[in-house]
């Protein structure tokens, strides 16, 4: 399972954050984001904290939050598999690796497996399109890729 | 940065250290520098060539290696080629390196006695 | 002052990073220094070189060598035989598609001969962490120029003259902005840099900030001298982690240099900027949406006017351009207007650069004049279609745009002609696509883009994307009738007419010029029930050559579905197409080439 990040620790450094960037105008989208740095997504209790602190009502909050795709109210699994859908990719046959994908892990796009180990997300242009068709499993990346390598690359994790 | 001086200033500074990039210059220095040159002293030889040019600022010389020119008993030599023309300098040190930087460079006087020319005669 | 004897340049750019150029550098630092050669040679890490098909990439200079492809193995034989002993290491240096023989010096490369570069014209040469690099090469020479020599309405007035147009896509005169912001009446006024570069497949914006992040910098101080804002704000996408770290680095130093500040060069101008990150949403992109985005709400567009010139951020006076934009900026100050103005076409003015991928061989950044027609930038810079496949459309302008086929590809690029081919300049995008790509599938991938990346504001682009993706969707699943292409086509000039925003204006260009060009292939999908291409799953057929096959039964074993009958050796094997589920295992499984898709 994913670890636990509601601690009071994070609350703390939450508490700091808000205070720290209460006076600086339009600040909002960058708290939220170093607070989901902090806990990993953006439950409902990180959001009324920052709504209260900041003296912005929740429902624009709520708003922000579900608007951008960078946010997420449920947290993800340990490892990110982004398989990159920009055009570049996708004419170079990234669809047949994402449905590979899917097939090893069990999860379709925006999913996480149920054990809390993978995310899987079809994302946009990461602007490596030398290397299409590509994909990133958090920090690592692996490019040119064809569908038989997935297997052995999902294998490693 | 209070003034353009200051800019300028940086700028004369940094440029001598990009310079490399712009490509070939003009006047080309080809120094030999395959196992042969090295254990010669050809490393010495090249570095006394380019901190001389640096110091004199002269703007059109690149500064390469290359490998064995084929004269082992000769090295550590090197050549400077201008357009079609070809000089070939041969049991090179630093201190001559230097001096063919302020009369062949600057001055665009061949250095005669240095000359692989010279060192054949002197053999054959 | 440290003497160097050659310089080694790896590229730093996202692309090559993603192939381990760090690693590459680390170890040619250790190389160097086991060799002792640390004091001779310096490794340099640079922005993009634009050649990302090549990457990583390695350039040696003086000699220009270009290494491609470099692995961590390569980099202990260039440094042993080129660095140590001149000798460049001739299987390791790039060769050109179609040419036996490998380039010398990047100076005499196919892919950057016919280039002209302006806005990345650093990119690939300089250290983008180190500013003195950046003044190397006139960095803040034009800063230094405007603020004591000119006037902020000699500033505009040079702007106005050069003829840039903006690089975003909308391609409005840039000189006109800047002219109208200095005029508004305001106490207050912002300078805003629109870095989020949305579209796949563009990356130009990325590499001027990974590469020549000063440049950005220097460019926003010019415009706020310029309109009268001492404040600007970078609005970056969060996809770009090394773009927002250069660019903090440039930022914080030429806050240390006095280049940002207080009283800049003694001219009584104060300037200073921030980065805000954005957090995932295309229509940021469009400009009441980002400026809404950067006050910290939900970036959706509104009505113009007002525009932001009037009221922009907090809703001050605000001067907003793209980052390529931006970085032509001191070039026409210090090279004047009328030098800008000498390259390009009469309407469009200067270069432009293209982020060139798909089926294509020199995947990468290219930049070069207005003017230059689609087949020389595809086949001469771009090295033409690998693997001999014949060429099909090339797409321009990302999801806004549309798909230019080869009858037009003569055309001279410029954003006037590219309109008037039913596609757009956007920011640059270009994609390639071969005969195997099917054009209607490609339609149906850009809607599926803007459908989600629609922020729902308007009807028209919320359903109207919506529903364009359903009758696409029906039509590669092989249920669509003459009825839904006529029915598309329609629906997609409404969208076009009545959206509020540039994204709802422009998400039709991929169907309509989809239709427009290439309408056999949609009536092959609605009358023939068949996908041309061989895309399109739910048209797909595989069939058993007889005179091909050799009864071996490979293919039966490996169908998943057991849907292949024959007799080993006797019989020649067939499929059900009933129950064949066009997984593809027989095709890859048979050894001799006996099964077709079709």
């Amino acid at each position: 399972m994913p670890k636990e990040t509601m601690t009071a620790e994070n609350f703390q450094k939450l508490d700091d954050l808000i205070l720290q960037e209460k006076e600086t105008k339009g600040a909002l989208i960058q708290v939220l984001q170093k607070a989901q740095d902090i806990f990993g997504y953006l439950p409902i209790e990180v959001q009324q904290k920052i709504s209260k602190g900041l003296r912005i009502p929740m429902s624009e909050i709520y708003g922000v939050v579900t608007f951008y795709s960078q946010f997420n109210l449920e947290p993800k699994g340990d490892y990110m598999i982004s398989v990159c859908m920009g055009t570049a990719c996708y004419v170079r046959n990234a669809q047949p690796i994402l449905d590979e994908i899917s097939k090893f892990t069990g999860i379709k796009s925006g999913e996480t497996t149920p054990d809390g180990k993978f995310s899987l997300i079809a994302c946009r242009c990461i602007g490596a399109c030398g290397l299409a068709p590509i994909i990133t499993i958090n920090e690592d990346v692996y490019g040119r890729l064809t569908v038989e390598e997935i297997k052995g690359i999902m294998e490693k994790y | 940065m209070k003034t353009i001086a200051e800019l300028e200033a940086i700028r004369k500074k940094a440029q001598d250290d990009v310079k490399l990039r712009s490509g070939s210059g003009d006047v080309r220095v080809v120094v030999g520098m395959a196992t042969c040159g090295i254990a010669a002293g050809a490393r010495p030889v090249m570095m006394a060539m380019i901190d001389e040019i640096n110091k004199r600022n002269l703007q059109n010389v690149t500064v390469t290696q290359t490998g064995c020119i084929g004269a082992c008993r000769l090295e550590p030599m090197l050549e400077v080629y201008e357009g079609e023309d070809k000089t070939t300098y041969v049991k090179l040190t630093p201190e001559l390196a230097r001096q063919i930087v302020a009369e062949h460079l600057v001055n665009g006087r061949v250095l005669k006695g240095q000359t692989i020319g010279v060192f054949e005669k002197e053999e054959a | 002052m440290e003497l160097y004897r050659s310089h080694v340049l790896v590229c730093g750019g996202t692309g090559c990073v993603s192939s381990d150029a760090f690693k590459i550098i680390d170890l040619f630092e250790k190389e160097l220094e086991k060799h002792g050669l640390e004091k001779e040679v310096k490794v340099v890490q640079t922005g993009c070189f634009g050649l990302c098909e090549a990457g990583p990439i390695v350039i040696v200079y003086p000699e220009g060598s270009f290494y491609s492809q470099v692995k961590l193995d390569d980099v202990t034989r260039i440094t042993e035989e080129h660095l140590m002993k001149g000798r460049i290491v001739q299987d390791l240096i790039y060769k050109e598609p179609g040419k036996k023989e490998a380039s010398d010096s990047i100076n005499n490369m196919g892919f950057y001969k016919k280039q002209q570069r302006v806005a990345l014209r650093n990119c690939g040469v300089i250290n983008p962490e180190i500013l003195e690099e950046y003044i190397a090469y006139d960095g803040y020479a034009a800063l230094a120029k405007v603020l004591t020599e000119m006037s902020p309405e000699e500033v505009v007035e040079t702007v106005k003259a050069s003829g840039l147009r903006g690089r975003g896509g909308g391609g409005f005169p840039t000189g006109l902005k800047w002219e109208f912001t200095s005029k508004a009446e305001g106490d207050i006024k912002y300078v805003a840099c629109n870095a989020d570069e949305g579209d796949p497949g563009a990356f130009m914006d990325r590499s001027v900030l990974e590469g020549d992040p000063h440049a950005l910098v220097e460019s926003m101080a010019i415009a706020g001298y310029a309109v009268g804002a001492e404040y600007g704000f970078v609005y970056v996408r969060a996809e770009y982690p090394i773009a927002v770290k250069r660019l903090q680095i440039a930022i914080d130093q030429a806050r240390e240099n006095g280049l940002l500040g207080e009283d800049i060069f003694g001219s009584g101008f104060n300037f200073d900027m921030e980065i805000r990150e954005g957090a995932g949403a295309f229509v940021c992109g469009e400009e009441t949406a980002l400026i809404k985005s950067i006050e910290g709400g939900r970036g959706m567009p509104k009505v113009r006017p007002p525009f932001p010139a009037q009221k922009g951020i907090f809703d001050k006076p605000t001067l907003l351009n793209n980052v390529e934009t931006f970085a032509n900026i001191p070039q026409i100050i210090l090279k004047g207007a009328d030098w800008f103005a000498g390259i390009g076409t009469e309407k469009s003015k200067g270069t432009k650069v293209f982020a060139l991928g798909g089926k294509i061989n020199n995947t990468g950044l290219l930049e070069i004049p207005m003017g230059t027609t689609l087949r020389e930038t595809i086949f001469e810079v771009g090295g033409g279609i690998p693997n001999g496949k014949a060429f099909k459309a090339v797409q321009t302008g990302g999801p806004s745009g549309g798909c230019i086929p080869d009858a037009h590809l003569d055309t001279p690029i410029d954003f006037d002609n590219l309109i008037s081919l039913g596609s757009m300049m956007g920011s640059g995008g270009m994609i390639v696509m071969d005969e195997d790509n099917c054009m209607v599938d490609v339609a149906r991938f850009f809607l599926d883009f803007t459908e989600e990346e629609s922020c729902g504001k308007c009807t028209p682009c919320r359903e109207g994307t919506k529903r364009m993706h359903e009758l696409l969707d029906k039509i590669t699943e092989g249920k669509g009738t003459q009825q839904d292409v006529d029915k598309l086509e329609s629906l997609a000039k409404t969208i076009k007419s009545a959206s509020l925003c540039g994204l709802g204006q422009t998400a039709p260009n991929p169907v309509l010029s989809t239709i427009k060009y290439f309408r056999n292939e949609y009536e092959a999908h609605v009358n023939d029930k068949k996908c041309p291409a061989g895309v399109c799953q739910a048209l797909l057929q595989f069939l058993v050559i007889p005179e091909k096959c050799k009864k071996c039964g490979i293919c039966a074993a490996k169908c998943p579905v057991d849907c292949i009958s024959g007799v080993k050796g006797k019989e020649v094997y067939l499929i059900d197409q009933e129950e064949c589920i066009k997984c593809g295992a027989c095709l890859e499984a048979c050894p001799f080439d006996a099964i077709k898709k079709g």
